[in-house]
């Protein structure tokens, strides 16, 4: 387990119990009952702990490294998941990731950035972060799924779209700016979940769903605090400045109705219990994505264009 | 305030500076280094006439040349909360804002108008980069949503004339909302048959270029704009290689297939009625504005390399001698 730097008391705590249990054989009850006692305590410190994490902490559990990613939602949550790949123009991008599969019964086809878990899988998803050929591939899926009637749903989990040379010459600007406009236009339900990190235009590309939710300890943010922090304080070391004044949290954005709701993580964030919080981002969005198989398909396209539309705009006027 | 910081303290300050003006009568260019006199600038609309520099243009003087008879009228925004997020850096956002006001006049970083051009209306939305780089917060989103809307109730094309650093970090998500909300109202434009050309100015990055920017009908730069997404500077840290020569620029994009033409500020007149007349079926009504004798001189001398070309295969172990001279080395019969 990868500890953050704000949870040295739990590490620890977890290192005594970790010890006692290799002691537990030679002492018996004794050791049993202060393992319990010392688990109690973990399970209290991190409910106190994670149940007012400041927002720079946040954007530390959204980039932990053990956090469920895109290919593990699909994993437990996709059936029968059949990946698609390429643009049909130039490559495949293993950032991002599509293909159609069965959630709780039902097709689906399923988009979302993947970071990779180690450095031969970070290098290969090139980390999260894509190129126009991903934003291309997401757009091509998305039509396709307009076109046989199937919901759509996003897993945003990046950094940011990829700044390199090939990608600029390659238009990722346009490549970002036709995926924003393909999935606003789409006849079948969107739903977008931003499970970590939502980082910048590279994000939005893949989360204008007719609903979106976040983790609850996921961000969601114009730029990261570091970018913002470099160019407005002129010194990143004020990241953790940048973070507050930003408002990139899940409460933040709920608050401000950017999002429509938040999905509750397990105790010490979802890197701790994954299962519980596949389930819970399962959960929700079936209930969701049965309110929206209701609405026919002309309605959820105005009905997501208006939304959109009216970000921003003074309620009162 | 009261009487002495009213009147006293100019005086003094005029007695004590020194004085500006003499230095604002020369302006030196970016590009070459020349010094232009002030008013030889103005006529040419801020191009160097040394080495075809395109400086940026304040928004008034943007349309200016675009409008029949500089004629044009500006609408009012619908307002938007001034500070949504109350945030603040070294300095507070809103102190940033009011500043920006001040210093140029205008409410936020967009200006939305409506006039004609070779007698066809058209909606133009420009942004003015001296407030706060341009930048694209809930109010320059609005502004493109009133655009939209404005052509649409006209029944006109929409040219919008970005020139930003992308979205307004101060208004957090709710600037990189604007990338969806302005997406959806150049697209209802879009569907209405109503043509969307997008000028590209020098600098269009960001958030801006991934939404709006790039998804007009037409696609025109003009000479010399950075147009990209990521900042150079993020991709050289990134990458730790040099940027190739021209990375981002207008003429790098049209090779690269990314913008339709690339076209000087003295013709964008003529060639934008020309592209509207033709996307609608009609013949501009007003005279078209005549060709300055630098352009068809210009279009002389294409000619002229098209023939010798034709007289002489090019032999690819000889460097193309265009490449090396800009185009504006015969601007000199501009004066």
């Amino acid at each position: 387990m990868h500890f953050l730097e704000f949870e040295k008391s739990i590490a620890e705590l977890e290192g005594k119990i970790s010890e006692l249990r290799h002691m537990s054989d030679a002492d018996g009850m004794n050791i049993a009952e202060e393992v319990a006692r010392l688990e109690s305590k973990v399970d209290k410190d991190l409910k106190a702990t994670y149940s007012k994490l400041s927002p720079w902490q946040k954007t530390q559990v959204a980039r932990h490294p053990d956090r469920p990613h895109c290919l593990d939602y699909i994993g437990a949550l996709v059936a029968n998941f059949m990946p698609l790949a390429g643009d049909r123009n130039y490559s495949e991008d293993h950032a991002i990731i599509g293909g159609i599969g069965r959630f709780r019964g039902r097709s689906v086809m399923v988009i979302g950035q993947e970071k990779g878990r180690d450095t031969k899988t970070r290098l290969k998803h090139n980390f999260g972060m894509a190129r126009p050929e991903g934003y291309r591939k997401a757009r091509r899926l998305m039509e396709l799924a307009d076109r046989f009637g199937i919901p759509v749903l996003t897993f945003v989990d990046t950094a940011g779209a990829y700044p390199g040379i090939g990608a600029e010459e390659r238009g990722q600007a346009e490549a970002i700016a036709r995926s924003i406009e393909t999935s606003l236009n789409l006849r079948v339900p969107l739903i977008s979940v931003i499970i970590g990190e939502g980082g910048s235009g590279g994000a939005i590309a893949l989360a204008t769903g007719n609903i979106v939710l976040m983790l609850e300890h996921s961000i969601y943010s114009v730029i990261s605090p570091e970018g913002c922090a470099s160019i407005l304080w002129r010194d990143g070391d004020q990241a953790k400045a940048a973070a507050e004044a930003l408002k990139l949290t899940a409460q933040d954005l709920d608050r401000l109705s950017i999002i429509d709701a938040v999905v509750q993580e397990p105790i010490g964030g979802a890197h701790r219990n994954a299962q519980a919080t596949y389930q819970n981002v399962g959960d929700t969005i079936e209930q969701h994505l049965k309110n929206l198989l209701e609405v026919e398909g002309g309605q959820l396209r105005a009905k997501r264009r208006d939304k959109f539309i009216a970000m921003g705009r003074l309620s009162d006027s | 305030m009261n009487w002495l910081t009213n009147f006293v303290r100019p005086k003094i300050k005029r007695l004590v500076q020194p004085r500006e003006a003499p230095d604002n009568l020369w302006h030196k260019c970016q590009s070459c280094s020349e010094m232009v006199f002030h008013r030889e600038l103005e006529k040419s609309f801020r191009v160097c006439p040394h080495c075809d520099h395109h400086m940026r243009l304040p928004v008034r003087q943007r349309l200016e040349i675009l409008f029949d008879n500089k004629k044009w009228t500006e609408i009012e925004l619908p307002s938007v909360a001034a500070d949504p997020l109350k945030f603040k850096d070294k300095k507070k956002y809103s102190d940033r804002l009011k500043e920006a006001k001040s210093k140029t006049g205008s409410k936020d970083a967009i200006v939305v108008s409506h006039g004609t051009m070779g007698g066809i209306n058209v909606v133009i939305a420009a942004f003015e980069f001296s407030f706060l780089g341009g930048s694209m917060g809930t109010a320059v989103g609005e502004g493109i949503v009133a655009a939209a809307e404005l052509a649409i109730l006209q029944e006109a094309p929409l040219i919008v004339i970005p020139s930003s650093g992308g979205a307004r970090m101060q208004e957090g998500i709710l600037s990189l909302m604007q990338m969806a909300r302005t997406t959806v109202a150049v697209d209802r434009v879009r569907e209405k048959g109503l043509p969307y050309i997008v000028l590209l100015t020098d600098p269009t990055t960001g958030g801006v270029t991934a939404s709006f920017a790039m998804l007009g009908d037409i696609q025109v730069a003009e000479p010399g704009a950075i147009i990209g997404f990521a900042g150079a500077r993020v991709i050289e840290q990134t990458i730790r290689e040099t940027l190739p020569e021209g990375f981002q620029r207008a003429e790098y994009l049209l090779e690269h297939g990314m913008v339709d033409m690339v076209v000087h500020r003295s013709k964008l007149h003529e060639s934008l009625v020309q592209l509207l007349g033709l996307l609608l079926h009609r013949d501009p009504a007003a005279p078209v504005l005549s060709l300055d004798s630098v352009g068809r001189k210009r279009r002389r001398r294409k000619k002229e390399d098209a023939d010798r070309l034709l007289a002489s295969p090019p032999d690819p172990s000889i460097p193309d001698e265009s490449l090396f001279e800009s185009e504006g080395d015969d601007g000199s019969d501009k004066s």
